[in-house]
């Protein structure tokens, strides 16, 4: 078992013909994900390495059956690649790219949740199952099938704590990057339900960072809701009031938003938090003994 | 990207949102034709920086006659104003606004930004207006009123109602308000805001409803269909450094420690300066270099590390991902080669071809010091700056 993607994850590609849309599907196919097609308005009918490529999502979903979308599209366009996947009825949509609007993301928000469609990102890694399906830019060669499930804001950070999880030999049911924006389609909390309900799931890896509540909310969840044992990091501790940590979601604004009152709150929902990045891995060995 | 006051007035009035009367000037010679064009007797001189706290800072002064205004301007023009959201240097003063004072009953407080947890746009008023906001929902949250907007029903009457009559606004007041907020919320979807605060909004003496100071902060990501807003960027506000690095698509935000920091990714950058502190050290920058981390770029990064004094030594942490860790590692000892680094470089490489990359580092024949794993890195370069400090 894993949460939201596995091996019969059918996948299609948004901005397939693209340059990052080329190379992140050549990379996902070589992984083994069951990509089946992708989307290029203007090239419908043509073959892009090896597989169709549509006009629109709603072509795509009628000849491949597709269940799961990837947009590498630029930002200005993202709005509407959303849209049209949620349209062509797509249950899982997964959105790398960075810099979208906010307002759009708000408006985006609204209508993927009441067509209960689920979007991961934007402005984040992806999702990938070990050794099963790969949406998204992470390496795969770090991940390994295994217990802990990974759910983070970050994406080079994330590979940290997926590298560490490996090299102990736990390995990952599901990494899920749920990106550094303010308004992200999945939230932690999404991610914590989905995990404590997930059987090979042991133990859950959360890595968060400065900025809005998300944190402070996956901490009131956990303590209600959430059996397996959690551990967390939160970047930031140094981070200067009022100032964007390169992700548009990571700033402090009206003292609200530090490291120190997410730790705080997750500490006190009895999460085991670490406060070093090199001493995620060393903090799963303690609770999930062999 | 922030606005100055008087960009965010003249959008305000774009909008039907009603602001005092007012004269912009970059030049004290100009005082005197702005005053006899806005008329009165007395006159309430503001410096333009992107800052607040400026009442207490002396960065906004009344001048009771024509020969104190001209003072005022002439003391506040080219100078650096620091106030408590400022750093020691303060924010140069190239801009005055001369605005006639009005007479004033009440001073509330009206503001709105995009609620994360809600995903919503909220408006936030209060009548505790004038004063820290941060303070009045601290000390005495229930004094703030809240409403969120639907964003496919918009903003509706019964908001404006609901927070007018909290605000304790009568008559025509009312009616003034809903107008108010009707613009103020149009204005803030269309132009992409992240936030807009109004501190003071005043009841004037006679019963209007008058936006004495105005905020905006616009979402960058949204800049580009907006190229009107960006064309009103004042560099002279923001950091040189960090403008500096934009233009190479890294991104740098100058800290006060001493240890340079160059990362790919931004969680993992932060997470890099929380290290060092962790050791013992201080993180000099924040430093995203991006995923693809080429021997310019890398170069230009060394460059704006270095153009900081304080910097006794360079910690470079690199995620290998799907890029390889070997051509990284040839992009560093390039980029050490051109800029010709004196202080101390310590290099972390995880990933695709850790391990080639670290020797072609280690047989360089330049002083770059290896490291494998985040702990061994940041003990690294903190021993180094202690040895060369």
């Amino acid at each position: 078992m894993s949460v939201l993607v596995d091996k019969d994850t059918r996948v299609i590609c948004q901005g397939f013909t693209g340059k990052q849309g080329t190379f992140h599907s050549e990379q996902a196919i070589a992984y083994g994900t069951r990509m089946v097609g992708g989307i290029t308005p203007g090239k419908g009918g043509q073959t892009h390495l090896e597989l169709p490529v549509f006009n629109t999502v709603r072509d795509a979903v009628h000849e491949t059956a597709a269940d799961a979308s990837v947009i590498y599209v630029p930002a200005p366009f993202c709005k509407d690649a959303i849209l049209e996947a949620v349209d062509g009825g797509i249950k899982l949509i997964v959105c790398i790219t960075e810099g979208i609007p906010t307002l759009d993301m708000l408006e985006v928000n609204n209508i993927v949740r009441q067509a209960g469609v689920r979007l991961i990102g934007p402005n984040c890694p992806g999702i990938i199952t070990p050794g099963a399906c790969k949406i998204g830019i992470m390496p795969g060669a770090i991940h390994m099938p295994g217990s802990v499930g990974v759910v983070s804001r970050s994406g080079t950070l994330t590979y940290e704590a997926v590298k560490q999880s490996t090299d102990l030999g736990f390995g990952q049911s599901t990494c899920i990057g749920i990106g550094g924006d303010p308004l992200p389609g999945t939230t932690f909390v999404d991610c914590l339900e989905l995990f404590e309900q997930d059987p090979q799931t042991r133990a859950i890896l959360m890595v968060g960072e400065i900025g809005g509540s998300a944190e402070e909310e996956a901490a009131e969840f956990i303590k209600h809701h959430v059996t397996k044992p959690v551990v967390a990091y939160i970047a930031g501790v140094t981070a200067p009031k009022g100032k964007r940590m390169g992700h548009a979601g990571a700033i402090i604004t009206g003292g609200k938003g530090t490291a120190a009152e997410k730790y705080a709150a997750l500490e006190n929902a009895g999460v085991t938090t670490v406060k070093s990045p090199a001493e995620m891995g060393n903090a799963l060995k303690d609770i999930l003994p062999g | 990207m922030n606005l100055h006051e008087y960009q965010a007035k003249a959008l305000f009035g774009d909008f039907g949102v009603e602001v005092p009367a007012g004269r912009v000037i970059d030049d004290a010679a100009t005082v005197t034709h702005a005053l006899s064009e806005l008329g009165g007797e007395r006159w309430v001189i503001k410096a333009q920086v992107h800052a607040g706290g400026r009442g207490k800072s002396g960065g906004v002064k009344l001048a009771g006659n024509k020969t104190e205004a001209l003072d005022t301007v002439s003391a506040m023009l080219g100078t650096r104003l620091v106030t408590y959201q400022t750093d020691d240097r303060g924010q140069p003063v190239n801009q005055v606004l001369i605005e006639q004072p009005c007479e004033i009953a009440r001073e509330l407080y009206l503001g709105a930004v995009v609620d994360r947890a809600l995903r919503r746009v909220v408006v936030m008023a209060s009548t505790e207006g004038g004063v820290e906001v941060e303070k009045v929902a601290a000390e005495t949250p229930e004094k703030i009123l809240r409403t969120a907007i639907d964003p496919m029903a918009g903003l509706q009457p019964y908001q404006c109602r609901q927070l007018g009559f909290g605000l304790n606004l009568e008559g025509d007041q009312l009616k003034q308000f809903t107008r108010l907020l009707t613009g103020l919320t149009r204005l803030f979807v269309e132009k992409d805001l992240s936030l807009l605060e109004i501190n003071p909004l005043v009841v004037t003496a006679d019963g209007r409803l008058l936006c004495i100071d105005a905020k905006i902060n616009i979402d960058d990501n949204a800049l580009y269909r907006h190229p009107e807003l960006e064309a009103l960027r004042d560099i002279t506000q923001e950091d040189a450094r960090e403008n500096r690095a934009k233009q190479w698509d890294l991104n740098y935000i100058a800290l006060d420690g001493d240890i340079g920091c160059m990362v790919n990714g931004a969680g993992l950058a932060m997470a890099t300066m929380d290290l060092i502190k962790l050791h013992g050290g201080n993180p000099a920058n924040f430093l995203d270099v991006g995923g693809t981390a080429t021997r310019d770029r890398v170069a230009e990064a060394f460059k704006i590390i270095l153009s900081d004094d304080n910097v006794k030594g360079v910690l470079v942490n690199i995620f290998g991902g799907i890029v390889r860790c070997d051509m990284i590692a040839e992009g560093i000892v390039g980029a050490v080669e051109e800029v010709g680094i004196q202080v101390p470089v310590v290099v972390r490489l995880e990933g695709n071809n850790a391990d080639r990359g670290l020797s072609i580092l280690a047989q360089s024949g330049l002083a770059i010091i290896t490291a494998k794993g985040l702990k061994e890195a940041a003990e690294k370069v903190v021993a180094a700056v202690r040895t060369s400090g």
